[in-house]
């Protein structure tokens, strides 16, 4: 037996030195891009303090390009994580919260709470991890019961979809609302909104998340034996099950009420790095947080270079890449 | 009389539909124990609830003289392991990974792999003879090979008892053969107490220590195999033309179903 196989604590460092360079590359590029656009040097001026760096620029990189990155970094993390989640519990390669229908509760859950006037901390959040409890739950019931539980979790998650979408164009026509105009920049993901202190509220809710779902991590591996074996290793299903999926739905509902119901984040990053670096959940944890991050903060990127004028939702970079993905995956699950 | 796992007196309906009645028996350490029966008749629901993880409504299920309810789900973990009928194979863990996973009750909630691991791994491969397998991934296996693999997993997981459903079901003659004798010296060798249920009254014949033969969620029979398999008791629980002779093989039962096609009539 060759003995060249790093142990798994060696993997995780790996691997998460390895995407944290990256993340950090696509990050300087991230905030050296924008329509004012200050080369790579004047950011680096800005980002060391130095005294060559002008003050308007300056402005520009840590209020407005800075929390974006970061903004980003964190909203893509918890959308690959809240795949990779969903993945394993409901042992389907397609599963993930906006296809799943667990964003669009929460973008429900979300207006209802803007048309109330609630801050965006804590009272839109809640109700959007509102709705997506929801919705979760009704999937669950939804999708219970049924032999080929695959497809009828998919099945439900489209409907809800559907619904949820109704249900949000019902309440935009309602309502002549101030507070909704530019509700369709967001229903497509958008990261334009962010400033530095409700990003810090963000980062210190979700980081705590982040690691309870690594502590599940060798758990989720178990899960995958099937129920049965999983359960006579010593995992507790009821508990871990519920445990997973709460956080999960709480993160993504949280960047939800943030920037909008961003799709398909959550499939192609778990998918890919499975390929690259093997089906472990305890490197695919770190993996898709920092991985994802930079995923998004690429895709952020591209919605603000590609268009002429202006900049499109990120929401659309990442439908365009991962929507023709899920629909690989969907045939080749099929076989 | 010390047994490693006794169920007193179980039943269990799903819905209003019975499946278990007032089940009772006893296992006895050390020994090897096959629960056979027609189709539909509760043993897979026998398993999982010999296994921890199935609901009843009345009885007890004690296992190594302690009432199941008193053991945590890790300390039952390491106990009890379970192999499944079905064993998975859409993932892509290498072999060595998955047996690796049967260490999980002793270790931390990470798993991280430690050296006592690292050797009795290395004992559990060279037993079920995967060790050349070691680095092969899961899903390019054939049955036979995974299920050895499985096989090992729960080894390492060092329990006293070792739950195996229908192990055999998917598997050509050699293989077949070789999992029951895998078995039957873990039981020799480590003094496992190894409980099967299968469908193949043969080889439950020449393998099994005693056997439980059940019909429609009742116990029909349960002894050794010259009590159990008879031609009475056979008819009554799978209700076709069966042939009962001795083998040529040794002093245990052979059973051979008979054709409706030779027109053969008692």
């Amino acid at each position: 037996m060759p003995k060249d196989v790093p142990g798994i604590t060696k993997r995780i460092l790996f691997v998460s030195l390895f995407l944290t360079l990256l993340l950090g590359a696509v990050g300087f590029l991230g905030i050296s891009t924008g329509s004012s656009g200050s080369g790579f040097r004047a950011v680096w001026w800005a980002l060391v303090n130095d005294s060559r760096s002008d003050p308007m620029s300056a402005a520009i990189i840590w209020h407005i390009r800075f929390p974006r990155v970061i903004l980003a970094a964190l909203v893509g993390a918890t959308l690959s994580l809240g795949g990779l989640v969903f993945q394993a519990l409901l042992r389907n390669p397609l599963a993930e919260p906006y296809i799943l229908g667990v964003s669009g509760g929460s973008a429900i859950g979300a207006i209802i709470g803007i048309l109330m006037g609630f801050s965006r901390f804590p009272g839109v959040s809640m109700t959007a991890f509102g709705g997506s409890m929801a919705t979760l739950l009704l999937l669950l019931l939804m999708s219970s019961g049924h032999s080929k539980f695959k497809d009828s979790l998919l099945l439900s998650g489209v409907m809800v979809n559907a619904f949820a979408g109704a249900i949000i164009m019902f309440l935009m026509s309602m309502t002549q609302d101030s507070r909704l105009h530019n509700i369709m920049f967001w229903l497509m993901g958008d990261l334009s909104l962010a400033d530095m202190h409700q990003i810090g509220i963000l980062a210190l809710v979700l980081l705590p998340c982040f690691g309870l779902i690594f502590r599940f991590s060798h758990s989720m591996n178990l899960l995958l034996m099937g129920q049965e074996v999983a359960e006579t290793m010593g995992v507790n299903i009821r508990y871990v099950t519920v445990a997973l999926l709460v956080t999960t739905s709480f993160m993504v509902s949280l960047t939800v009420s943030y920037c909008g119901p961003v799709g398909f984040v959550g499939l192609v990053m778990p998918h890919l790095l499975r390929l690259v670096i093997g089906p472990d959940h305890r490197t695919l944890v770190p993996a898709c947080i920092i991985g994802g991050g930079s995923y998004m903060v690429f895709c952020d990127i591209l919605s603000r270079v590609l268009p002429e004028q202006g900049e499109m939702p990120a929401g659309v970079v990442t439908a365009l890449v991962g929507a023709p993905l899920f629909i690989y995956l969907l045939k080749r699950s099929g076989r | 009389m010390k047994s490693a796992l006794a169920v007193h007196d179980v039943s269990y309906a799903y819905g209003t539909t019975s499946i278990l009645k007032n089940i009772s028996f006893s296992v006895q350490k050390g020994s090897f124990y096959i629960i056979i029966g027609p189709n539909g008749s509760g043993k897979t629901t026998l398993m999982k609830i010999m296994a921890g993880s199935g609901k009843f409504e009345k009885g007890a299920v004690e296992i190594m003289d302690r009432p199941c309810g008193q053991y945590s789900r890790r300390e039952l973990a390491r106990t009890i392991a379970f192999v499944p009928q079905n064993i998975p194979d859409d993932f892509s863990f290498t072999v060595r990974e998955v047996v690796l996973m049967g260490r999980s009750p002793h270790q931390g909630v990470l798993g991280l792999e430690r050296k006592e691991d690292g050797k009795i791994l290395k004992k559990a491969m060279a037993f079920t003879g995967i060790e050349h397998l070691a680095h092969r991934k899961i899903d390019q296996l054939s049955g036979g090979e995974r299920q050895r693999v499985f096989i090992a997993r729960a080894i390492c997981q060092e329990p006293r008892i070792i739950l195996l459903d229908e192990p055999t079901a998917a598997l050509d003659l050699a293989h077949q053969v070789r999992i029951m004798d895998l078995m039957e010296q873990l039981k020799n060798e480590k003094g496992v107490t190894v409980i099967m249920v299968s469908h193949d009254i043969n080889l439950a014949a020449m393998y099994g220590d005693r056997l439980l033969l059940l019909k429609e969620g009742r116990i029909v029979s349960q002894g050794p195999a010259g009590e159990v398999l008879t031609f009475e008791t056979l008819e009554k629980a799978y209700g076709c033309l069966l042939l009962v002779d001795e083998s040529p093989l040794g002093a245990f039962p052979r059973v051979t179903p008979v054709p409706h096609k030779l027109n053969l009539e008692i």
